[in-house]
This record gives C-alpha cells, sequence and structure tokens, in this order.
C-alpha cells in the first residue's frame, strides 16, 4: 500500500436490513490532503465516516486507515482519528473545559491539564471555561467541537457536516483553520452540501445512494460529468425556462441570478433544443459548466437510475 | 352554533389504531401492562401469607419419657411447627437461631415426664425469633392451646385431676432479639434494602440510555473506551450516593426508632457495599438492554416489585410457599435483609453473614459479566 495514503479503503460496504447503504465504494485520501465528500441527505455519508472509524462494522471491504486494517485494528485508528459527529454530541451538561478535559482522558493525552488548557486559550474561551457546553451557540458549540476532535492530536480527521447551521464569518475562520492544520501535515476527510466549501477542498468525492460517482479535483469533477453549458439572459427567463425544461435536449435549465444555465451532457442535442430559441431579445453564450451544475447532473442521473 | 370542528369517529378511530399500533411496537410497555397485575394478583393471591406456617424450629429434648413426644407430636399437628433439627445442646440450638436457620427452639426439661405426673406442673421452654413479629405471632398464640390440649386426651381417669384451670404445663415464651415485638425493629433495617434496590437500580438504569438519547454515546464509543471502563466508571460514583443513603437510615433508626444495633456497624457497612455494587450492576445491565430510558425505569419496577414482595420485607419469607421462597432467593434483597436484621437484631458475626453474603457478591458479579457482554461498542 502506499505510505502516503491517510486511506485507502476498497469495496466498502454497509447494509442495514435489506438496503445498501454504502456500496462498494473505494477512497484513497491523501496524507495532509483535504477531502470533500458531497452527496445528498441519505446518500451514506455518514455511514461511510462511521465504518472508517469503528463505529458501524463493515459488511464488506478491506484496507487500511493511517496504516491500520480497517476491519480489524479499529480500536488502533480510533487512537488518532478525529471524528466530529454531524449533531452536537458533547455533553451539554458539562462545562467547556469538563469536555475538554474529559476527551483527553479518554485518549489519554500526556499533560492533560497544560494541553486543555492550551486548547481553551487557542479557542478564545479561557474567560468562559466554566460555561455549560450546553449553553453555547451552534458556533460556539462548532468550535468547541472541534477542539475537542483535536486535543489528542489525531493524524486523521473526519468532520461530518462541521459547519451546519454555521454562520458565515464563523463558516471562514473554520476553514482557514482547516487548511492551516492541513499544511500541518493533518488529513481531512469532510462531508459537506455546500459548494464553495467543496471548492476549498483540493479533492472531491460525489457518492449518492452509497455509490461513489465521481472523485477527483473540482476540474476533474467537473469533466468527469462532461456537461455542456449555455448561458442565456433577455426578458422573461422563468417562462423560457419552463419551455426548456420540456426539450429533450435539455437536462437542467436553472437560474443564476440575470441568466439561465442550461446545461446537458450530449452536447449535439442540447444545440439543437435551443437552436428554436437562439434569437433576439435573447443572448446564449457557451460557458464553462461549475462545480453546481455538475452536481445537480450526477443527483439527477443517480435519481433516474435508481428510481423504478 | 359551534365553532369547534365536529367531533369525528373517524379520526378517533385513527387515533386508536395509532395508540395500539404503538402500544404493540414497544413490548416492554406491553408486557408491562400485563405483567404487573399478574404479577400482583399471583402475589397478593397465593404467595403472601400473614398466617405462615411450618415454620422450620429445632427441639432440645432432654426427657426421656412419652409426654415430651406427645407435646411435639401435637405441635407438628397444629401445623406450625416443622422440626427440621434436634440438638444435643442450647449453644448449637441458639446458633440455628442466630443464623435463621430455624424459626423456633423448643426445650423439653429432663424429668419433663415425671415432673408432670406429679402435678409439679413443668415448664418448656420455647424460644423464637421475633426480629420478624409477623412470623412467630400465630404460631406462638396457638402454642399454650395446642400443648394442653394434646395432654388432656392422655391425661385421663386418676390422671384428669393434673388438668387443672392453668394446665398441666407451664408454657414459657423467650422472644429472642426483638423481645418487645416492636413490628419497626423489622421494616426499618428492611427499609435499607428495599431503598437501595429502588433507587441504585434506577439511577444506573438510565445511564447509558441517557447517552443514547442524547446522542453523546456516538462521541463516547468514537474514542478509545472499552466497555468495562464505561460501565464500571458509572457505577462508582453511586456507590457513595448509596452509602449516604445507608447513613441516613441508620441514623434514623438509631434516634427515630431506637432500633438495637447489637452487631458490627463496619460489618454492615462492607455488606452495604456488596448490596450496592449488585444493584448498580443489575440498573447498568438494563440500561444495556433498554432503548430508553422509559424503559430502563419500567425495568427497574419490574425487579423492584417482585423484590419487595418476596424478599420477606413487606410479608414472612416463610409464609410464602416453596416456589415464591425459591423465586424470593433469586433477589439480593432477600440475602441483604437477612443479614441487616441478624447484624442489627441477633449480633450476628461475620461468620453468620458470609453465607448470604456470597450470594449477592455472585450476583453483582454475574450482572456485571452481563452488562459488559451485552455493551455493544458500535451503533450497529
Amino acid at each position: 500500500m502506499n505510505a502516503e495514503s491517510a486511506i485507502d479503503v476498497r469495496g466498502m460496504t454497509k447494509r442495514f436490513g435489506g438496503r445498501t447503504v454504502v456500496d462498494h465504494v473505494d477512497l484513497q485520501v491523501h496524507t495532509g490532503q483535504i477531502y470533500g465528500f458531497l452527496g445528498p441527505n441519505g446518500s451514506g455519508k455518514t455511514t461511510f465516516l462511521r465504518m472508517l472509524c469503528g463505529l458501524l462494522r463493515a459488511d464488506d471491504g478491506s484496507g487500511r486507515v493511517l496504516g491500520y486494517d480497517v476491519i480489524a485494528e479499529s480500536d488502533a485508528i480510533k487512537r488518532e482519528v478525529g471524528y466530529m459527529t454531524q449533531r452536537f454530541s458533547f455533553w451539554e451538561d458539562l462545562s467547556i473545559e469538563e469536555n475538554l478535559d474529559f476527551v483527553a482522558r479518554m485518549y489519554a493525552v500526556k499533560n492533560r491539564r497544560a494541553t486543555v488548557r492550551e486548547s481553551i486559550a487557542q479557542l478564545g474561551l479561557a474567560g468562559r471555561k466554566k460555561q455549560l457546553a450546553g449553553e453555547l451557540s451552534g458556533g460556539w458549540k462548532q468550535r468547541l467541537a472541534l477542539a475537542a476532535c483535536l486535543i489528542h492530536k489525531p493524524k486523521l480527521l473526519l468532520l461530518d457536516e462541521p459547519t451546519a447551521g454555521v454562520d458565515p464569518k464563523a463558516r471562514r475562520d473554520f476553514w482557514e483553520q482547516i487548511h492551516q492544520l492541513s499544511a500541518e501535515g493533518l488529513t481531512f476527510l469532510i462531508t459537506t452540501h455546500y459548494m464553495d466549501e467543496a471548492e476549498r477542498c483540493h479533492r472531491l468525492a460525489y457518492i449518492s445512494f452509497g455509490k461513489l460517482l465521481a472523485d477527483g479535483s473540482v476540474d476533474d469533477v467537473i469533466a468527469q460529468v462532461g456537461l455542456t453549458t449555455w448561458s442565456v439572459s433577455g426578458p422573461d427567463l422563468p417562462h423560457l425556462a419552463e419551455q426548456l425544461r420540456t426539450q429533450p435536449g435539455v437536462q437542467q435549465a436553472v437560474a443564476f441570478g440575470n441568466a439561465l444555465h442550461v446545461s446537458s451532457d450530449d452536447a449535439t442535442a442540447l444545440k439543437q433544443a435551443i437552436a428554436p430559441f437562439q434569437h433576439p431579445p435573447y443572448d446564449w453564450r457557451e460557458i464553462p459548466s461549475g462545480l453546481e451544475d455538475a452536481f445537480i447532473s450526477l443527483m439527477e442521473g443517480s435519481k433516474d437510475n435508481f428510481t423504478p | 352554533m359551534t365553532r369547534h370542528p365536529k367531533f369525528s369517529f373517524g379520526r378517533l378511530r385513527g387515533i386508536i389504531v395509532k395508540e395500539f399500533t404503538q402500544m404493540r411496537r414497544d413490548r416492554l410497555t406491553f408486557a408491562m401492562m400485563l405483567g404487573i397485575p399478574l404479577i400482583q394478583l399471583t402475589l397478593f393471591g397465593y404467595a403472601i401469607n400473614s398466617d405462615p406456617r411450618h415454620l422450620p424450629a429445632a427441639v432440645v429434648l432432654a426427657d426421656r419419657g412419652p409426654y415430651g413426644r406427645t407435646l411435639l407430636y401435637a405441635m407438628k399437628n397444629s401445623t406450625y411447627f416443622n422440626f427440621v433439627e434436634q440438638v444435643a445442646t442450647e449453644k448449637e440450638a441458639h446458633n440455628l437461631l442466630a443464623r435463621g436457620e430455624v424459626q423456633f427452639v423448643i426445650n423439653i426439661p429432663q424429668n419433663f415426664t415425671r415432673d408432670l405426673l406429679r402435678g409439679d406442673r413443668p415448664a418448656i421452654l420455647v424460644e423464637a425469633d421475633a426480629s420478624d413479629p409477623v412470623a412467630t405471632g400465630n404460631a406462638l398464640g396457638s402454642l399454650g392451646n395446642v400443648v394442653n390440649t394434646a395432654l388432656q386426651q392422655d391425661l385421663k381417669g386418676s390422671l384428669a385431676s393434673l388438668n387443672a384451670t392453668d394446665g398441666p404445663v407451664d408454657v414459657q415464651i423467650h422472644a429472642l432479639y426483638n423481645p418487645e415485638i416492636v413490628t419497626q425493629y423489622n421494616i426499618v433495617p428492611g427499609l435499607m434494602g428495599v431503598i437501595l434496590t429502588m433507587t441504585m437500580i434506577m439511577i444506573t438504569g438510565l445511564a447509558i440510555t441517557r447517552e443514547r438519547e442524547r446522542g453523546t454515546m456516538e462521541n463516547l464509543l468514537s474514542m478509545p473506551t472499552r466497555p468495562s471502563e464505561v460501565l464500571i466508571g458509572k457505577i462508582v460514583p453511586y456507590i457513595m450516593v448509596g452509602y449516604i443513603q445507608v447513613g441516613v437510615i441508620l441514623v434514623a433508626a438509631h434516634f427515630l426508632f431506637h432500633v438495637p444495633m447489637h452487631g458490627s456497624i463496619i460489618l454492615l457497612l462492607l455488606v452495604a457495599l456488596v448490596f450496592i455494587a449488585a444493584n448498580l450492576a443489575m440498573g447498568i445491565t438494563f440500561s444495556t438492554i433498554a432503548k430508553n430510558q422509559l424503559q430502563a425505569v419500567q425495568m427497574t419496577f419490574f425487579v423492584f416489585l417482585p423484590s419487595i414482595l418476596l424478599s420477606g420485607f413487606m410479608f414472612p419469607f416463610r409464609g410464602m410457599p416453596p416456589w415464591a421462597q425459591v423465586i424470593g432467593e433469586f433477589f439480593p434483597l432477600t440475602h441483604f435483609l437477612r443479614i441487616v436484621r441478624g447484624i442489627l437484631l441477633k449480633g450476628n458475626a461475620f461468620n453468620d453473614v458470609i453465607l448470604q453474603l456470597w450470594q449477592i457478591a455472585l450476583f453483582a458479579l454475574i450482572a456485571l459479566i452481563i452488562g459488559v457482554k451485552r455493551y455493544r461498542q458500535t451503533l450497529d
């Protein structure tokens, strides 16, 4: 296996009852990378993260996380991984300091008191360390959770929608911290719904209905989807969009500000479909497809594959 | 004209169907609703008996004549007494009483037959373990009548004159351990066990389910912790709570109820430690089985109710039919009650209590092992 890989797993599968929630997902994440994990709700992102850190037993699959066997050595993996749950899962009836201290004890952190003090200082919460975690706002809860996940100096962080419900300023601070830690050699696997966050990742994977549909850098993912996109501006765009959506060659017609993005993975069919509308007052331009266009196309496409 | 929407039987039916469906899914609640009345009916209807019979008794028979045996036979026929042991000395008999192996010791003195025939009105001595007054009351009450009626049949003809107005035999009763026959002496030490059972099981019963309900379990499981660490870590703090309860009850027993304390309080505290641990371990095992806090509370009551009824707290243990006694033996409370009453009222020492103590310890161990086995380290 590649020593540069923090995560290198193949065929990871999880079934609940008869439903396959994660279906033979392969994933490779290099050390120091920030890897974005995208997909609609219920696509299996959380289940996949939980399998990586030993919270769920995989039904199938093999590979290594931080050099440890992902199935057999989950105890060793737990010691070097920080996992931040989607919902705030620290103890709301404990204070900030008590939470951090508890986590530090669980990981048997050396110089525990000093580490906790440092962590609180870095958080900028020295004056409020006695405050109960349950009384914190969403943004502060998220910062506390990240601090708690970092207290045992993990090598890999699994963050499950870490910025859900956090304001833009706090989100930006959060991502700055992630990039800083990644520069220090930490590896991140982060699930998110936000396009701007996806674009901040080094690499991306898109998962839908348990299947990995695309994987690579932002440009790679867009290229893999192979969309052709036209931008059109002019009067009464909602009406135009309605008409375009009925055309067989058009897969998406989405409003972006004062323009409409019309795209399809079949360039010829798209050209034929829009030809009847290519006259004034409409102004048509072919543009490079964006990440969001690509993701929506993936989402629509996978729906077609799965709904009978 | 009414402003409220009209009552709809269709809607009502929908709600009823929904409630039934939910109840059927929640099997524990369903079992409780059926089980508790059934258990109560069974216990109150059959198991509970405040007129216990066939109480174990030991005999110290020093008389060689026929009348001593006549007496014993009559006592046995009264169905109150069941002679399980004949011992040579009173000391041996007292040991049996102290350990609770017998409820009574009947002393028939030397020359009983001779003295009876002489018309000397000889005495027989009946010593009773009166720490639970309810258990011995009726047996003792019937005694004088049983004895004298038995002899009347034998004392006929020229011996009929011996049937004096106050009977041919003087029946002396010694109510040991609780001479004034004060019910509180029995109830108050018992309450210690009952309160500990109730609170200790419930408090840890909630421990794991609470984590699960609040979503903190996922976090706990993602950390490198072992099941035994989590479980024992959740038990230990509550041992202190248990000791506070023990302290309060002991103080109340002494100052409010004036319960005698003949034995060693240190020994009692040691025994309490084992008992508290047993209940906490049972609670935490429930906690690993129950899906939510409500279920954990329900399971607590499922054990608490039979415990309190079958342990000898509420009703005399020996008044229960054998099957109920067998069930009663499984509860730590049963053994703890014997020990507490033994230490406080009889002055039992370590050697006397060890027979009951190891059973509580075994229970604690088994409960903890089941808990550790049941504790899941994944969210599956």
